[in-house]
């Protein structure tokens, strides 16, 4: 039986013109991910993975393709229709956390669903469901300066989590990390995979990527299957 | 994004810098204070003078010699409003108009011991309490027609004279020098106030024929015409013309009722407020662009934050209205909190001067600050909604 395509991309390119600079960033994307898949993008940096992370992640345009994300076309969003559809479909996990100094863990976890427009009650009840699940359960009131790194990695997952995406985008989780903290991150979304959650894993570290189910290769903007 | 959320996100990013919002909240505080306190300055010399005209009263003109208010005061116009003038006129406006002669001298008062050099003797007929608004006594009486016509030495003694003299004491039937001369008080007039410094009760009141003939003044000061009710002022201005014009020329006396009076006055100290509240705009001015710069400087610092936001779902919009809504609240802050100031400073400026507080300057001021916000938090706002979030994750 054949699973749906969370993330199903038709000969996508990507061109910065920039006058005298023209730089082919990617081309001929074709990339098929389906429900439930853990995959791990890796290349050196000035591959084209950013890009293409960008544009998995509806934060840029592809110049040209076709991109039809869990059954929507969204290859030519605007701005705001693709701030819908990753408030929606996406949970992000960076590299630098990107937490906000200011919030406590629980507020830096609930951010998403507040512009999904959740009621008050039940978000909150949510993100401490979700740094419970994740350990954090004594933290909850913390802010991230009062955290370790691996412990704010873990706030970005519960974040990523808080509106329930099909698809969890871990940007470069583990490299702000030391080992022990970044296993336990890959732990994390291997459990996550396990529970249904599909995974792009983008990376430039081959043992990190080797977790993943399936890995593609980017070079000078073109994935090649390992 | 809900408003309370809203309203939340921006007063803690508010609060988040305290000092920096404290700063940015002054100059709109000054701005709105001023405009508050200048507005209340021209607002209250406004009403100070129509309360004034408006102590005539609506249905009261003043006969004054010359041909217009300044040159009342002025030298060069010779004053030709003569007692007989008065009586004549007080005979030929009966009954429809009560009419009183107005004639001063300054002198010296005595009772016991104790002496004021600087009080006006008032000279009137009885017919002042019927003429003028502020003539009530408060105790006794006024002199009667008999007591003036038998040329009686009678007083009516003004609140401050009468707490000066006899403080606890009835001075109903003492005898006090008014000049050289022994009176007898009759009544006390009630409180006239003081304006600009000058008390009107510092006054004694004594029939006009004793002016005449103690102090050697046969010119008055006005003749005040009460016609008993607003309608007939028109005809009673007439009839003055007319009995007026067979003895003086048309430049040797105006008639100036509340009214026209009002007019003129109110447009100038108008006019007043309006300069008072424009220079005052100015300061405002200068606090919104503050307002700008610190919103700028935000914008700048909360790109990474924008980002963030962005990439987990905010719109544009959600952005707009996260900025804007912070510069109107501290501009809002600033507002009220000048409004407040403003008119504390009203009401003790109100204790030496005059000043009043206006609904409508408060309320401009109010929509003044909110709309400083706006404008000002406009283009920070737009320029952190523009932000794409890849380059503002970026950004260190």
């Amino acid at each position: 039986m054949k699973k749906n395509s969370i993330i199903k991309m038709v000969d996508i390119a990507k061109v910065y013109d920039g006058g005298e600079f023209h730089t082919q960033a990617l081309k001929d994307i074709d990339l098929d991910v389906e429900s439930g898949d853990f995959l791990a993008i890796t290349g050196r940096s000035g591959s084209g993975k950013s890009t293409l992370m960008h544009i998995i992640g509806l934060l840029d345009t592809p110049s040209s393709g076709k991109y039809i994300l869990n059954g929507t076309d969204v290859s030519k969003l605007d701005e705001d229709e693709q701030a819908l559809q990753r408030n929606k479909e996406i949970g992000f996990v960076f590299q630098q956390f990107n937490l906000l100094p200011k919030l406590s863990a629980l507020d830096n976890v609930i951010l998403p669903s507040i512009y999904a427009g959740t009621a008050s009650k039940e978000r909150t009840e949510k993100a401490d469901m979700l740094l419970t699940m994740l350990g954090l359960a004594d933290h909850i009131n913390k802010r991230p300066n009062q955290m370790s790194g691996g412990q704010q990695q873990r706030v970005a997952i519960a974040r990523a989590l808080m509106n329930d995406p099909e698809l969890i985008l871990a940007d470069e989780p583990t490299g702000n990390l030391d080992t022990a903290s970044g296993d336990d991150v890959m732990k994390t979304l291997k459990q996550l995979n396990k529970e249904g959650k599909t995974i792009v894993l983008i990376t430039h570290e081959h043992d990190i990527a080797l977790q993943a189910r399936k890995i593609l290769h980017l070079e000078d903007g073109r994935l090649i299957e390992k | 994004m809900n408003t309370r959320e809203l309203i939340t996100l921006s007063f803690n990013a508010i609060w988040g810098n305290k000092m920096r919002s404290f700063l940015t909240t002054l100059g709109i505080t000054i701005g709105v204070f001023a405009i508050i306190v200048l507005v209340s300055i021209g607002s209250g010399l406004q009403a100070y003078i129509s309360s004034q005209i408006s102590s005539l009263g609506p249905n009261i003109m003043d006969v004054i010699p010359g041909n217009n208010l300044m040159s009342a005061f002025g030298p060069g116009t010779q004053n030709k409003f003569t007692i007989p003038l008065a009586q004549k006129l007080s005979d030929r406006l009966a009954p429809i108009a009560q009419v009183a002669p107005l004639a001063e001298v300054l002198t010296n008062v005595k009772y016991k011991n104790v002496v004021d050099k600087n009080v006006y003797a008032i000279g009137s007929t009885y017919n002042f309490p019927k003429a003028v608004v502020y003539g009530k006594t408060i105790m006794g009486r006024w002199f009667s027609q008999g007591q003036e016509q038998s040329g009686s030495k009678v007083a009516v003694i003004g609140y401050t004279v009468y707490t000066k003299f006899f403080s606890n004491k009835n001075p109903i039937g003492e005898k006090i020098f008014v000049g050289n001369e022994k009176y007898t008080v009759v009544g006390v007039a009630e409180k006239n106030g003081a304006s600009l410094g000058v008390d009107h009760d510092n006054v004694v009141y004594i029939p006009i024929e004793a002016v005449h003939s103690q102090f050697g003044v046969d010119r008055l000061m006005e003749i005040v015409v009460n016609t008993n009710s607003e309608n007939n002022v028109p005809i009673v201005k007439k009839q003055i013309n007319a009995i007026l014009s067979k003895d003086l020329n048309p430049d040797e006396y105006s008639i100036q009722t509340g009214d026209s009076l009002s007019k003129t006055l109110s447009n100038i100290t108008g006019m007043l407020s309006l300069a008072l509240g424009g220079i005052a705009a100015i300061s405002l001015l200068v606090g919104g662009i503050g307002v700008a710069n610190i919103m700028l400087v935000s914008v700048t610092e909360r790109t990474k934050e924008i980002g963030l936001r962005k990439a987990l779902g905010a719109k544009r919009k959600d952005i707009l209205s996260q900025f804007l809504l912070e510069s109107v609240m501290l501009s809002m802050t600033g507002g009220i909190v000048g409004i407040l100031l403003g008119m504390i400073a009203s009401i003790i400026i109100a204790m030496i001067l005059v000043s009043s507080v206006t609904f409508w300057s408060v309320a401009l001021a109010f929509c003044f600050s909110v709309a400083v916000g706006i404008i000002f938090g406009m283009a920070p706002a737009i320029r952190a909604s523009k932000l794409s979030p890849i380059d503002a994750l970026r950004y260190e």
